[in-house]
């Protein structure tokens, strides 16, 4: 009953959505209040119905449901609750409709927030994302229906993928999904920008907000995934350059182009026609990443060819959405005004220069990325595209843009001083110096140079980075300049922290590895084991029964200077539903540094143990956590709330609120 | 005592599928050779994996690539000649990264030819501003005329 009802309210949600693409930009065209007002309403309706269908689904799962199909492929009666519940979107079906339910709240969040803004532009927005809205809604009912019925039902489903029955899997689609659809907000924001023909920093100050909530999502889900594949795969490695992170990275590097150019933006009305063409970059993006990972095209070129009608049908919501926006991004985008004029040496250069190595770097990824889809499409030869080329290509790009990170908050607006900026930043130079020396006398050997190399970058954009922060409070004594350091903009903080957090994550990597050390060793109980410093002794093994999982555990008492430390329990798991092994690694945290443990296979009694030191990793995760907390602080400052209901209007009396309504 | 637990172990850990990444029995006994398989096992694919290097994988046929890149560096080959004894077995598709040929030259050009594309792009933007910016500034009679007027006001 509630299945259909999930179904029913899933057509319905087409239904509205259409109403929603059409009343409302048809209002603003002819200046019809009463059709633009149906964007509220529509907006709402939509994802009030899609919401329905999510718990129809949700519901399905948690009572193990059979009679779906799509619960019956991805479930298990025996699997515990949270893994039914994220279950949900472990699968194309369930993770697609997760996708529109995400739409379809931003698309209700920009139709309610927001009062202040132009009843038109509010339209004309809530009607492109009616129009994505139909696009997915359509493809979900045409193509990939989780409502699907499966009769007779059967006893027992088949299992979600033992490597998604993770807590990362809870938390990480639904945080890479906010990230990329909120930039279909961006998106309609441009788009409505060229429809109206009216761009300008009041604009900048809409879309801001929206590209930072959605940029923090994003870096948020993406450094979850990260770990998430660093635990759980169980090879201790933290980025692949896979297609699939590069479907996450490469919106990433544009959103963060893009917020950087939306500064400029508000703040000295220039960039403008490059802003927009940014946004809809940043959300094409995005719908290729989502076209990438859901077609199957990744897998094999010929898996897609076998049967495309998902992939198809997605390439065609790609082609629509990219090419229609650019087209009219080509045609409308010569009426738009050029704004304020700036030197070349100054923080609009400054940000250009980011935009123009973000984007590259960008580009590079795509073309890596595509290539050898492309190559063997047209000529039907085989490449691999792996981490090699990647390393060599991006790591070249990116390097520029993070020594120039610290100067660019440091020159002026309009026309800046690089010497006086030079000077200002001497101290973080020393620093950089002395952590490269020390990187450099600690690693020795053949790595010195490039863990010299790295920490220093580290180095200076830390302090770099605090180094800005400092600068702000001017001269005086301690207490005033402390004072004022606390009363900075909230951007300001936002800013160096996520700038601080670049450099955290470098320190990561580079510490990863320059330092990183491993030992790949056959045990038998009692034996023992030593590295950088601990002695793990494989003390016994047994086996485990899990909910719906055995593993077969082995046990290791870690030391270290005699005295015990830590336990650690690496395991080999498997489950009986879908007879698939997985490694389950054991992670003894130590500051920021790890211990890591994986179990391989067994010969003649002995167990072949892989034990990694993985110094310094975590701040790989806590420079993201750094630059999200960054961003978060910068969506909260007071200057940027301009698109969020401001609390003052809530004091005005009904006649001056109705008034208010009436303009 | 520690036999039994030995067979325990066996027991309780054989049948948990396949092997992990590069065994110890695998390993050189050269440091320096084996230094040098393990850089080389970081860019072969693994064939019957999804975007695995064969230096991280379970699989089998990772196993005899791993094998076969250590016979071929105890045999004295080069780095070189290693890769392409295996390409010339595998194709071009088990390398990671790939050689620069015909049909790769896109790929390894693209990203200098697309940074070069996007400076230039910039370098004119910005030139168009700073033209802007110097409107903007004053002339030396306009300054003259300020300092005049400044100075009456005093």
């Amino acid at each position: 009953m509630l299945n259909e009802l999930g179904h029913v309210a899933l057509i319905l949600a087409l239904a509205v959505a259409i109403v929603q693409s059409l009343a409302p930009i048809v209002g603003a065209r002819r200046g019809d209040a009463r059709l633009m007002a149906m964007a509220t309403p529509t907006a709402v309706t939509t994802f009030a119905l899609v919401a329905l269908a999510f718990v129809a689904l949700t519901t399905a799962y948690v009572r193990s449901d059979f009679s779906l199909v799509n619960v019956f492929e991805n479930s298990h009666s025996q699997k515990p609750l949270i893994y039914k519940i994220s279950g949900v979107w472990g699968n194309h079906e369930g993770s697609m409709l997760l996708w529109a339910l995400i739409l379809t709240v931003f698309g209700m969040l920009a139709a309610t927030l927001g009062r202040g803004m132009p009843a038109s532009l509010r339209a004309t927005v809530v009607a492109v994302q009616g129009w994505i809205a139909t696009a997915f809604l359509l493809f979900i009912l045409a193509t990939s229906n989780p409502f699907e019925r499966l009769l007779p039902a059967p006893f027992e489903g088949r299992d979600l993928n033992p490597l998604l029955q993770d807590i990362g899997l809870a938390i990480h689609p639904p945080l890479l999904y906010l990230g990329y659809v909120g930039f279909s907000i961006v998106f309609a924001f441009a788009v409505a920008a060229l429809i109206e023909g009216r761009l300008d920093a009041a604009w900048a100050r809409w879309v801001r907000p929206w590209a930072l909530l959605s940029w923090i999502f994003l870096t948020l889900g993406i450094a979850m995934g990260s770990y998430w594949a660093y635990y759980e795969l169980g090879w201790g490695g933290w980025w692949y350059w896979d297609p699939v992170e590069n479907a996450s990275f490469m919106p990433w590097l544009a959103g963060t182009a893009l917020l950087h150019s939306a500064a400029v933006m508000e703040k000295r009305d220039a960039l403008k026609v490059w802003t927009v063409l940014l946004a809809l970059i940043t959300f094409s993006l995005s719908l290729l990443g989502t076209f990438l990972v859901r077609s199957g095209v990744l897998t094999s070129v010929h898996a897609f060819a076998s049967d495309p009608t998902r992939g198809l049908f997605i390439l065609m919501i790609l082609v629509l959405f990219i090419g229609g926006s650019f087209t009219l991004f080509a045609l409308r985008a010569g009426t738009l005004r050029a704004g304020g004029a700036f030197a070349p040496i100054s923080r609009e250069g400054a940000l250009v220069v980011n935009n123009v190595i973000l984007t590259t770097a960008c580009a590079t990824v795509l073309v890596g990325t595509l290539y050898p889809l492309a190559l063997e499409t047209l000529t039907g030869e085989k490449i691999s595209v792996g981490p090699p080329y990647f390393n060599m290509t991006f790591i070249p790009l990116i390097t520029p843009l993070l020594i120039l990170v610290p100067v660019g908050p440091l020159l002026a607006w309009k026309r800046g001083d690089l010497a006086a900026a030079a000077e200002r930043l001497v101290f973080a130079g020393v620093a950089a110096v002395l952590a490269a020396a020390l990187a450099a006398w600690l690693a020795g050997g053949e790595t010195a140079l490039t863990a010299a190399f790295g920490v220093g970058l580290a180095g200076w954009l830390i302090v770099g980075g605090l180094a800005e922060l400092a600068l702000r409070t001017g001269r005086g004594t301690a207490g005033a300049r402390l004072r004022r350091l606390l009363h900075l903009p909230r951007a300001t903080w936002g800013s160096a922290f996520a700038h601080v957090g670049v450099g955290v994550t470098v320190l990561g990597i580079v510490s990863l590895s320059s330092f990183e050390t491993e030992v790949i060793r056959d045990m038998v109980p009692g034996d023992q084991a030593r590295i950088a410093g601990y002695t793990l002794t494989f003390e016994r093994a047994e086996r485990r029964q899990g909910p719906n999982y055995n593993d077969a555990t082995a046990i290791f008492a870690v030391s270290a200077a005699g005295r015990r430390v830590a336990t650690l329990e690496p395991a080999r798991r498997v489950y009986p539903a879908r007879q698939m092994p997985t490694t389950e690694a054991a992670i003894k945290t130590f500051g920021a540094s790890q211990l890591y443990v994986t179990l391989g296979e067994v010969t003649d009694g002995r167990v072949t143990v892989r034990l990694f030191y993985k110094p310094l990793v975590l701040f790989i995760w806590i420079g993201a956590l750094l630059a999200a907390f960054g961003g978060l602080l910068s969506l909260v400052d007071r200057r940027l709330r301009i698109g969020l209901p401001a609390p003052a209007r809530r004091k005005m009396g009904p006649a001056v609120r109705a008034e208010a309504g009436a303009t | 005592m520690k036999r039994s637990a030995a067979l325990v172990i066996a027991a309780v850990l054989s049948a948990s599928g396949p092997a992990l990444a590069v065994n110890p029995s695998e390993q050189l006994d050269d440091p320096r050779l084996e230094a040098r398989a393990r850089d080389l096992a970081a860019e072969l694919r693994c064939l019957v994996c999804q975007n695995q290097s064969i230096d991280e994988s379970e699989a089998d046929l990772a196993k005899d690539l791993r094998l076969l890149v250590r016979e071929r560096l105890v045999a004295g080959d080069t780095d070189e000649a290693v890769l392409a004894y295996i390409t010339d077995r595998y194709g071009n598709f088990v390398l990671l990264k790939p050689p620069v040929t015909g049909s790769t030259l896109i790929l390894w050009a693209a990203p200098a030819v697309i940074a070069l594309i996007a400076l230039v792009g910039a370098g004119f933007y910005v030139r168009g501003r700073r033209k802007v910016a110097g409107a903007e500034q004053l002339s030396e009679e306009e300054e003259a005329e300020v300092a005049a007027i400044l100075a009456k006001r005093h």
